[in-house]
């Protein structure tokens, strides 16, 4: 195997599919990362859950196919000075030069090294700008905690040319809308992608226009996958199984205040009194007409208070939330005013950008409050 | 009087221990028990003794001995259940008179602490001034006795408080520390137990002077590294920690000996429950909420397991603290061992009023709690028995067997301390 290839374009595609490199692999050779060197040089990782492939353009003078420890070669390219890249086998060693700097590898048994799942049916596409900021929207929402698996995951639903993304982990909901193009018109489906994964893969995924979804249910073939394809990068993802919980009912049929403020002069207002909450203590809003009152600290600790002006229709609130989950929904709102209803202090806040003129918001993130005191 | 002050130079640490403390509180309460030997312990049927008052221990009456057996040694005596609330309340008052000499005060119970007074000898006097001063105190404004132990380092300041018991007030001056404690048999030494004891006595060693004059190695080789160099040091009078200032963390909690010991994992679920929810009351009564969950199972064979698990957030549920419990009582893996006694217990107190409760999207924040506190109101004018949940309410099989009766159990085991 040999070929020739530029720094940044190695370094970037490397680094793309190191991602699915498993950090404690099952076995050996999951550890490495595979160059298959033909018309184009392809690199792949896997490990039984995710899979990634990225395909880049190299000259190619002698075709080959080797393994090399992934995180090894992620780092040495990570670190190569910007002069072209030539890779070549010499025995049972694989060789990077660059510029003066060599490396020479170990190779691991490539026959070894387990077929990737194919891709499955392509279901369809949506513009990966669009996507990959409707994830992360969404995955910010999403639980850490493994011990409810379920709500690890961002359910995907998709109906006719309508994506809809959902996360909770109970505390915080965060639902977006977009707009797609289905392969076929009618169809209708919903899946639970592993939160992670799915929001590293769709930021990664922007380097093409579009990502194609693809799509095997869970079914007699197993637990089912879903797939993306963009810009010479695809990647597997095996889809998690359980209970979402039924997100409709706890959306709010009714809305009692609305406030409307800039979104940047909120997160920054929350980010410096939230300087004095303590570790799951919260910040105190009080919106009365034409302005909003944060506060936080109580009793014998350090305190913070600050007015913000702010639109505001309706009774007097307090409400009080955990600054870091209140912060996670401002920052990825898409819109320069937030928009924030209320329905009870004791019911979950609906957080929104201002859409336009009788037009429903495409994003929502609903934020259950700190109920205070005895 | 002169004497003692002479020998006080560098006796530093006081070691103060009230005398019979529970029971002198109870004959403070009511003199004419002063008379007769008093006893307190849980009266029920395997209640161990908390306290005997010195009449009692005459009779060979002794602390965590059982009650059955302390009223055959001495049936003239006066059997009281405790009252934790009065003796917590006491212990209050007793700290503030330490902590009014010096900020250095280290409670090892509600009723012993260690001072250090270095700090205190330019302002007050001298150690021994300060340890009759607080005698006086103890004794004027609280009516029970103390006996305080004056030394160079904490173990020998005790064993001094032991030694003068009850109402005395001995001094071990610095260059006499050899002479008291050699004399003495070794368990009097911290970390001999009866174990150690025995081991000690097959090599040989009855006096702590007896460790002293053999090898460390040889202590080291028989009893373990750690322990035997501890004992060599003790022997030879050496303990060098220093007194470590602390307020006796909060917490509440019940706990119970059952009539005979338990194995099955559903009646030790409900009597958690039962546990639980007297925890969770007096958490309510108290106004606080509290953070961690603390589980105590005692086997049979006497073997002590404590678990515990801070909560996410603090609670005054018993619904929470109960699923905790049992999650506790479960990961302890104990395959169905016989248990002598459960007990649950809170820790971490917080004032309701400062707590904040995260709210989950979809769950009615509110409904234990509420539910909880209208049976706080319903027992208090109806009384304990008057709602309990389901699991609670005794079926034949407890009648026929009696293992959760009902009634006396509930007399308020559960205690507060609180310095």
């Amino acid at each position: 195997m040999k070929f020739q290839v530029e720094r940044d374009v190695l370094a970037e595609a490397v680094a793309w599919t190191a991602r699915a490199l498993p950090a404690r692999p099952a076995l050996p050779v999951l550890a490495g990362m595979r160059l298959q060197a033909g018309e184009d040089l392809t690199l792949s990782s896997f490990d039984y859950d995710v899979s990634a492939q990225a395909s880049l353009p190299v000259a190619v003078e002698e075709e080959g196919d080797v393994l090399v420890s992934g995180r090894l070669l992620a780092e040495i390219t990570r670190s190569l000075p910007p002069r072209p890249v030539e890779v070549h086998t010499d025995g049972a060693r694989t060789i990077l030069t660059c510029g003066s700097a060599q490396f020479s590898l170990l190779m691991l048994p490539a026959e070894d090294y387990p077929a990737l799942p194919d891709m499955p049916p392509a279901v369809g596409t949506v513009e990966s700008d669009v996507f990959a900021a409707a994830v992360a929207q969404v995955a910010t929402a999403a639980g850490r905690d493994d011990t409810l698996p379920a709500l690890t995951g961002v359910r995907i639903e998709i109906e006719a040319d309508t994506l809809t993304l959902i996360a909770t982990d109970r505390y915080r909901l965060a639902v977006r809308e977009l707009r797609w193009s289905p392969a076929k018109p009618d169809l209708s489906a919903a899946v639970l992608v592993p939160g992670r994964a799915l929001a590293d893969t769709a930021r990664a995924l922007t380097a093409g226009a579009e990502v194609s979804i693809a799509l095997a249910l869970p079914g007699e073939n197993g637990d089912g996958m879903i797939g993306f394809e963009g810009g010479g990068r695809r990647a597997t993802t095996r889809l998690l199984g359980g209970e979402f919980p039924r997100y409709q009912a706890l959306l709010p049929d009714q809305v009692n205040a609305t406030a409307e403020l800039p979104a940047a002069l909120l997160s920054e207002s929350v980010k410096r009194v939230a300087l004095v909450a303590e570790r799951n203590t919260p910040v105190r809003l009080s919106f009365t007409p034409g302005q909003l009152l944060l506060e936080a600290g109580t009793g014998d600790e350090a305190q913070a208070a600050e007015t913000l002006e702010a639109s505001y229709e309706g009774d007097d609130i307090q409400i009080a939330f955990n600054p870091q989950y209140l912060l996670d929904g401002l920052t990825v709102m898409d819109s320069d005013t937030v928009r924030i209803s209320f329905t009870a202090p004791a019911k979950p806040a609906v957080i929104t950008g201002k859409p336009a003129a009788d037009q429903a918001p495409d994003y929502r993130y609903l934020l259950m409050p700190i109920r205070l005191g005895g | 009087m002169s004497a003692d002050v002479a020998d006080d130079a560098g006796c530093h640490i006081l070691h103060v221990d009230m005398d019979a403390f529970y029971v002198s509180v109870e004959i403070r309460d009511r003199p004419e028990l002063s008379a007769v030997p008093v006893i307190v312990g849980a009266t029920g049927g395997r209640g161990v003794v908390l306290s005997a008052s010195y009449s009692a221990r005459t009779f060979g009456v002794r602390s965590a001995m059982p009650v059955m057996r302390a009223r055959r040694l001495c049936p003239q005596a006066v059997f009281l259940p405790p009252r934790h609330d009065l003796y917590a309340a006491v212990s209050k008052e007793v700290m503030a008179i330490f902590r009014a000499v010096t900020p250095q005060v280290e409670p090892l119970a509600l009723d012993e602490a260690f001072l250090d007074v270095s700090g205190a000898l330019r302002r007050v006097g001298t150690p021994v001034v300060i340890a009759r001063m607080i005698r006086e105190q103890v004794a004027e404004q609280q009516g029970i006795t103390c006996s305080v132990g004056v030394a160079n380092c904490k173990f020998v300041a005790k064993i001094a408080s032991v030694h003068c018991k009850p109402d005395g007030l001995l001094v071990v001056p610095s260059g006499g520390v050899l002479a008291f404690l050699h004399p003495l048999p070794v368990s009097a030494l911290w970390g001999v137990g009866e174990r150690t004891g025995q081991l000690l006595a097959r090599l040989g060693l009855r006096t702590v002077g007896d460790i002293a004059h053999t090898p460390a190695a040889s202590l080291q080789r028989e009893l373990g590294v750690a322990h035997g160099s501890h004992l060599a040091a003790l022997a030879w009078g050496r303990d060098e920690r220093a007194v470590v200032p602390h307020a006796p963390e909060k917490s509440i909690g019940a706990e119970e000996t059952f009539a005979s010991d338990v194995d099955d994992p559903g009646l030790i679920r409900r009597e958690l429950l039962r546990l639980s929810q007297r925890t969770a009351r007096g958490l309510r009564s108290s106004g606080c909420v509290a953070r961690t969950v603390v589980i105590k199972l005692r086997l049979a064979n006497f073997t002590t397991i404590t678990r515990s698990r801070t909560l996410p957030e603090p609670t005054d549920v018993a619904h929470k603290i109960h699923e905790t419990a049992c999650a506790l009582y479960e990961a302890a893996g104990l395959d169905r061992a016989r248990l002598r006694l459960v007990g649950v217990r809170v820790t971490g107190l917080v004032p309701a009023s400062a707590a904040a409760t995260q709210l989950v999207l979809g769950e009615q924040p509110t409904a234990w709690r509420e539910a909880e506190r209208a049976v706080d109101k319903i027992t208090r004018r109806f009384g304990a028995d008057a709602v309990r949940p389901a699991a609670l309410v005794p079926d034949e099989h407890d009648r026929q067997h009696g293992q959760t009766g009902s009634g006396g159990r509930d007399d308020g085991s559960w205690s507060r301390t609180d310095g």
